[in-house]
Order: structure tokens, then sequence, then C-alpha cells
């Protein structure tokens, strides 16, 4: 009967809400959420295609061999490559024909060139075994005594430098996902600061009459958190439903022939982005519960019923 | 012998750097009794009534509430203390987004009871006050009178052991007055101590209870 008095299903809310307001937070939330949804996400792309291309450069390498007067540079590349096939861990020694390593130097010297009175390096690639654990310094040190003007390239400076500017950028990531996160706490503070000292009248009233502090802080940070679970689960599935138009943009930025995705990997978010997705926003909506919490019992401590 | 309920010794409050507003208060309220505190408008009885509640702390001398010293009484023990109070404001202090019904309800639902295990002593009280047919209306739109009967009910609705009513017949007519008061009298032939703070001399007549004078931050007492 008493419910059929009400109009409503349960008691009514203790704590009112300001709906301007409640858009506005929910709005906030839901955006930064979706942004640092989508920071995670490429950050997870460039770590996944950062692991692609280390593991391609780091299962091959590559012998120079620059000519030298008085040599025959083809015989020194039999010899180097017979070096390369007899080492351990080294599963195939393939010489690059003239043709393949002048075209190498078209991008700098353009096409259509006459290169055959130039002193064009040469080079041997090395397919490795890695399970086999090569011992590329030992094969770099015989060839370069054995055959003059012989140089071992083992990648490693490029996948150091290649390396480096991957984490920088996932790095960069994941402080702009922790600003964000951040960012989300301050704004449920802010607002739960503002609906507290806005209702300090039922905030007495509910203390006067014996609301433990336990009972007020739920009141209004249950309320907040809800809010914020909300607003970070829209957040998170806009941001799912950007990744792979994200993943198809850098895709469409980064490769621009088959060679450069063979090289660089296929920038991709794969399965494991929706999961850190998930995670981003559960963070978010975590914080904002432990900042509602902590800030509604500042409030309390702070104030005292009048 | 019981230790009062209530037991102000030699209390002085002042705001701030104020003159002081109440001087060597010295009174107690002994289980089961009825006091009236009156006194001229602006005394210091709502004060005095804030200072029970301990929304305001003295600013020398000693309370005692149900025999706990209040300087050691906060957190979770004040909100046992106030538990045991039941208290009429004189501005009501209804919440405004609340019905009649969950205004009434109130004490008992922050004490987290079920409302189905409330509902009926809830209804059986605003039928009692008169306010039986007005459960489902809002504060806004109830009368002086009905906000003062729901501000008394409210203040019943968790039988506590001490009834603190400031101006509880403030803005009703002489015949509801007089049912309200043996509202109180009967719930103190029941055993819980009441203080009425009023300065209507004609409801203090009907009932032959010990009168506290508040005069000039001065408490007497008129037995």
């Amino acid at each position: 009967m008493q419910n059929a008095l009400h109009g409503r299903r349960g008691p009514g809310a203790l704590v009112l809400s300001d709906p301007t307001a409640t858009r506005s937070l929910f709005a906030i939330i839901a955006i930064l959420t979706f942004l640092a949804g989508l920071a995670a996400m490429g950050a997870q792309i460039v770590a996944a295609s950062s692991r692609e291309w280390r593991s391609a450069t780091a299962r091959e390498a590559t012998i120079q061999l620059r000519p030298q007067s008085g040599r025959d540079i083809e015989a020194d590349l039999a010899r180097v490559a017979a070096l390369g096939r007899s080492a351990p861990g080294v599963a195939d020694a393939r010489v690059l024909p003239k043709a393949e390593a002048e075209a190498l130097l078209e991008p700098w010297l353009g096409s259509g060139l006459d290169l055959s009175s130039l002193p064009i390096p040469r080079l041997v690639v090395l397919r490795l075994d890695l399970e086999a654990a090569p011992d590329l310094a030992a094969l770099g040190s015989r060839v370069a005594a054995e055959v003059p003007g012989a140089t071992l390239d083992d990648h490693g400076s490029w996948r150091a430098r290649l390396s480096g500017l991957a984490n920088t950028i996932i790095g960069v990531a994941a402080g702009l996902v922790v600003l964000v996160v951040a960012a989300s706490g301050i704004a449920v503070g802010f607002a739960t600061r503002g609906a507290m000292a806005g209702s300090r009248d039922v905030v007495d009233v509910l203390q006067l009459v014996g609301a433990t502090r336990r009972f007020i802080v739920r009141e209004f940070a249950l309320r907040f958190l809800r809010l914020a679970m909300l607003a970070a689960l829209c957040g998170g599935v806009a941001a799912g439903f950007a990744a792979p138009l994200l993943g198809t943009i850098a895709a469409l930025a980064s490769a621009t022939d088959g060679a450069d995705e063979a090289f660089l990997g296929a920038a991709s978010m794969g399965w494991r982005g929706y999961p850190l997705i998930a995670l981003v926003a559960a963070t978010v909506a975590a914080i904002a519960g432990f900042v509602s919490v902590a800030t509604a019992k500042r409030f309390l401590r702070q104030t005292r019923a009048t | 012998m019981e230790q009062p309920v209530v037991a102000f010794d030699a209390v002085g409050l002042r705001y701030g750097q104020g003159p002081e507003i109440l001087h060597d208060v010295s009174f107690a309220i002994e289980p089961g009794s009825f006091q009236f505190l009156t006194g001229p408008s602006g005394a210091g009885k709502t004060t005095l009534i804030r200072l029970i509640l301990l929304s305001l702390r003295p600013s020398r001398g000693l309370i005692h509430l149900f025999g706990e010293e209040a300087a050691r009484i906060s957190g979770p023990a004040l909100t046992s203390v106030r538990r045991r109070m039941g208290v009429v404001f004189q501005d009501f202090r209804l919440l405004d987004h609340l019905t009649t019904y969950e205004n009434v309800a109130l004490p008992l639902r922050v004490r987290e009871r079920e409302e189905a295990s409330y509902r009926a002593e809830v209804m059986e009280l605003l039928d009692w006050v008169g306010l039986g047919t007005r459960a489902g209306a809002m504060p806004a739109v109830l009368s002086g009178g009905e906000k003062q009967r729901a501000a008394i009910a409210r203040a019943l609705i968790a039988r506590p052991e001490l009834i603190l009513a400031d101006e509880p017949t403030g803005n009703v007519d002489p015949a509801l007055a007089r049912r309200l008061l043996r509202l109180f009298t009967e719930l103190n032939r029941l055993g819980t101590s009441v203080l009425i703070a009023t300065h209507d001399l004609a409801l203090m007549d009907q009932v032959d209870a010990h009168r506290l004078v508040l005069s000039d931050g001065q408490l007497y007492s008129d037995a």
C-alpha cells in the first residue's frame, strides 16, 4: 500500500541529484575512459608491432662485403656464405644477387642508373636458428679475419633504436592512461564534495537522527560509484568499437607495401586490446569509487551536524 | 540509584571569542522525568538542546549523556547516543525531497532496517498524529501544523529514551497542542524522559512538571 502511496517501488533516494551535474560528470568520465582506452590500445598496438619486428630481425643477420681491389668478390661471397652455413645456429646463408643489392640503393640513388661501375657492397643474408644459440660475435670475427672487407651486422643497433622508440610511445601512452584515471578521480571527488556541501541539510539531519558515517558515506559514494561504472562502461564500449578503426588507420598509415609490413609487423590490435580496455574502464570506475568514498569520509570528518 | 540521562555541570558556551551566551548551566534530566525548558525568545533554549545533541560542544564545564562524559563521545559512540534520543526541531527539518512517510521512517531507515519491518509501525504513528492520509505528501504541501506533527512522529518512531522537543506545539491549534502534549505525557508514563522547550505558559500549566527557566544565559530551576 505504501509503495502505491509513494508512486515508486522503494523508499526515495536520500541524496538529491542534480541532473545537469550528473549528466556532465557522466560525459566527463565516459570521454576520459574512451581516451584512456584509446591510449592503452595504441600502446598495445605499438607493443605488439614492436615484438613482431624485433622477433623478425632477430632471426636474420647480414654479412656485408665491400669490393676490394685485386680480389674476386664472387669468390669472397661464396667463401663468406660457406663460412656462414658452417657456423652453428645458422640455418641458411644466401648470397644476395647483384641486381637485388643494386635495387636496395634505388630509394637513395633513384632508378634507371647504371651502377656497374660503382663499387656496390654485396650482402650475404643469414637465416638464424635462434634455438641453436648462434654465436654471431665469433662468426663476425671469423669472416672479418678470413675475408678482407667483410663485416657482420646482427641488426642489434636497429633493434635497440626501434625498441627505444616503441618503449617511449608505450611509456607516453601509459602516462596518459594514468593522467586520465587521475582526472576521473579528481572529477568524482569534486562532484562528491559538491553534492555533500549542497546537501548539507540532509547530511545534518541524517547524523542527528542516528545515521552512522558509514551509512551516509554509502548513500553519497554509491551514487557516484554507480555513475562512474556506467560512464566507464560506455566509454570503454566506445573505445572497443573505435579500436578496429584505429588499427586500420594505423595499418594504412604505417604499411606502404608488403615489405614494410613484413619488416615492421602488421599494426593491428588483436584480441589483447579488449581486455586492456576493460581493465582501463574497471580502473576508472574503481578509482572513482575509492575517491568518492574518501571524499565523503573527509567531508564528514571536517563537518559537524548543526 | 540510576544515573541521569543528561547531566550538565557548570557548563558555559561562547561562540569563538564572543561573549559567553550560557553561563554555569547545571541541571540533570533523570530517567523517566518530564521537564519544561522555558524562557524568553533568544534565551538559549535551542542552544541548550543542541548541546545535549552534541551538535555544539561546551566551552567549559562537563556534560554527561547516559553516563558518558561528552568529551569522550565521538564517532560511533556519538551515533549510539543520538539513537537514544528523539528530537523535534523548532524548524522541523523535514527532508523536502522525501514524503511524509519517508521522513517519519528516516530514523529506522538509517538503522538499516528493512522497510517491510517498519511500514505498519510508521503508518500507525502517522494515523495517531492525524497524518494517515498525508503519508504520500511532500513536506512542501503540508501545513505548518502537519509538518510539526510529522517532525514529532519522526522523533518518536524509534522509541527513544529521551525526547527533546523544541517548541513542539508552536504551529498547532490549542486542541491539537493538548493532544500532542498528552502524547508526550503518555510516552513519559511509559518511561521515556521528556524535555520540552517552550515559552507557552498555557501549555506548561496543563502538566505538573519541573520547569527549567533560561534567562540571560543562566538556568534557574522552578520546581
